[in-house]
């Protein structure tokens, strides 16, 4: 008896931990990139940061191309992957005969699991110039490059997640749509779906996060222009992502320089950027939770 | 990696050993010695096929001697030099002088030492029709001012450009020499189009498939089925070929010393490598990868 308290007091303590280690690491995070890179806005003049030049071996340190072809991939890869991925999600969990299911589930899996780089590699090597042919563009190596391995990267998350959120939808709110003389349709779009909303919020959420932070894939296919996207046709025309920018410019700095430190403000405006989407969506999970949670009591 | 973990290993089973004799015995389950030196060479992309080269046939004639070469650009390598985890830097461009006061504030004393030239080959796609641009036709390709082939005798079409990232000293050569046209007053940037690829591979593989794509990279990374363009200093000619006699004759206007850094003038097995690959076997290897030899 007193040993399974004690094991329990163990147990209960190292759960507690754990769970505020997470606080205490993101917390420390943010402090070192502060630390590393507030300097900068002691050496760099702010309207020079928001200008729209980036050459930083010559102290140009504009982020607006930056920011904006972050923005502009991410949006891409979304408006790919989103689609995509939830009706992807659907057919398995809804539509798929039992075999079909049993066999696209681990084969997507598997998709995720690979590494980027080999994606990457697979774009330079056959999407760039596919991408240049089909669309008649000067080069292949654009933002929409980009988006597109991007979304293929976020598509086996979403996917994942989204299928075992439907999966979780219990069997009688089916039945009872079925019931009510609804089409399969109606059911999947007014009633599954809507109950699995916070969980398929939260695939999107995943697969968007995975996407915004990927990096080598983005940076062998999108051709690094720091260029200020204007209006939709920028996602046709290169791009220098936030994160492509820090793994490529990292490695040269010296430390303490003031590159180094611009390139740690980027790392906080990333930080920065992941931190309101998750905090959009959760807002969005839990205000759902609780609609759900009075429907259903 | 490999010694210490084999050090490490032996060590484990040693421990093994001793604990289940329950007493010294001495057998022959001794860690071995790891080659006694290792030398860090990291830094410019363009040396390092060289610097793997040299670094073989050093190390099959020097079994002590241990040589990791990594790549990632001229300012990366000297960067580490300058950050204190390096043996040498390889570096395809000077030392600059913001880089030198910061290796000062840190207590390091970047040496040079040059160790080969090197040749700046511009690059076009095969079908390309353009064969040969003037210098001033490359600075104001590469500024913007210049943006479809036909106005440098091609065929109608965009000119994309492509370039190294800025942390190649290819690219900062290119920079001075070409697009500022070795004027130190002039401060004409690429234009922002410019694409800035991670790796001469990512430069020569757009280039294969783009027929609008211009490039440029060393002399020991074009393949045969890239075009070269030939290149004068002046609209009347010369045009002329990247290759070991022209930059050795000091026709072709695009060379560059290769170079390599130090901390401090270098002792011991790092001296005794430096000393090695200004010999004959070494510059045989220079010659060997399209490189260009200190003495031709």
């Amino acid at each position: 008896m007193r040993s399974a308290t004690w094991s329990e007091f163990v147990i209960t303590r190292l759960i507690k931990t754990a769970g505020y280690s997470a606080i205490l690491f993101i917390g420390l995070i943010f402090i070192f990139l502060l630390r590393e890179g507030a300097p900068t806005f002691l050496e760099v003049p702010l309207r020079s940061l928001i200008s729209s030049r980036w050459y930083p071996i010559e102290g140009y340190f504009g982020l607006l191309p930056l920011i904006g072809g972050s923005l502009v991939v991410t949006a891409g890869a979304a408006m790919i992957a989103i689609p995509f991925g939830l009706g992807t999600a659907i057919y398995i969990a809804e539509i798929a005969p039992r075999w079909a299911r049993e066999l696209l589930k681990p084969l997507i899996e598997l998709l995720g699991g690979l590494p980027s780089v080999m994606l990457g590699f697979l774009g330079i090597l056959v999407l760039t110039s596919w991408v240049r042919t089909t669309l008649d563009l000067p080069t292949g190596l654009t933002a929409f490059t980009g988006a597109l391995l991007l979304g293929g990267i976020a598509i086996p998350t979403i996917v994942s997640v989204a299928e075992d959120a439907l999966d979780a939808v219990p069997r009688s709110y089916r039945e009872a749509g079925l019931a009510l003389g609804a089409t399969n349709w109606q059911t999947i779009w007014r009633v599954t779906l809507p109950a699995a909303r916070s969980g398929v919020l939260t695939a999107i959420m995943l697969g968007l996060g995975r996407a915004i932070g990927e990096t080598m894939a983005v940076m062998m296919v999108t051709g690094n222009a720091p260029v200020v996207p204007t209006g939709l046709g920028a996602l046709f025309h290169p791009a220098r992502t936030m994160t492509a920018t820090i793994a490529a410019e990292m490695g040269e700095v010296a430390n303490g320089s003031v590159h180094y430190h611009v390139l740690f403000l980027i790392g906080i405006v990333l930080f920065l950027i992941s931190l309101a989407v998750n905090l959009t969506a959760s807002s969005l999970v839990f205000r759902e939770r609780k609609r759900a949670e009075r429907i259903l009591s | 990696m490999h010694p210490p973990l084999r050090a490490q290993l032996a060590l484990l089973l040693t421990a093994l050993v001793l604990a289940g004799c329950g007493g010294p015995s001495a057998n022959g389950n001794k860690p071995t010695a790891a080659p006694s030196t290792t030398i860090e060479n990291k830094g410019s992309d363009t040396m390092v096929n060289l610097a793997l080269a040299w670094a073989e046939a050093y190390q099959a004639s020097h079994p002590a001697v241990r040589i990791s070469v990594t790549g990632g650009g001229s300012g990366t390598g000297l960067a580490a030099l300058i950050n204190g985890t390096l043996d040498i830097a390889n570096a395809s461009r000077r030392i600059k002088p913001e880089e030198q006061s910061e290796a000062q504030a840190n207590g390091v004393d970047p040496t040079e030492l040059v160790v080969a030239r090197d040749a700046i080959a511009v690059i076009v796609n095969p079908s390309n029709p353009v064969d040969h641009l003037t210098i001033d036709q490359l600075s104001d390709i590469y500024s913007g001012k210049i943006g479809n082939w036909a106005e440098v005798g091609g065929e109608d079409g965009p000119i994309v450009r492509l370039s190294r990232e800025t942390n190649s000293g290819t690219h900062v050569y290119f920079l001075e020499e070409v697009v500022r046209r070795g004027d130190g007053q002039d401060a004409t940037l690429f234009a922002p189009e410019t694409l800035l690829l991670p790796s001469s591979e990512g430069i020569s593989a757009e280039i294969r498939q783009n027929p609008n794509a211009i490039g440029y990279d060393g002399l020991g990374y074009v393949t045969p089925d890239l075009k070269v363009v030939a290149v004068a200093r002046e609209a009347s000619g010369p045009f002329e070929l990247p290759s070991a006699e022209t930059v050795a004759a000091g026709r072709y206007p695009l060379a560059r010393d290769l170079y390599m850094y130090t901390n401090g003038k270098p002792a011991g097995e790092t001296a005794a490598y430096q000393q090695w690959i200004l010999g004959p076997d070494a510059q045989a290897i220079v010659t060997g990868l399209g490189f260009v030899p200190l003495v031709p």
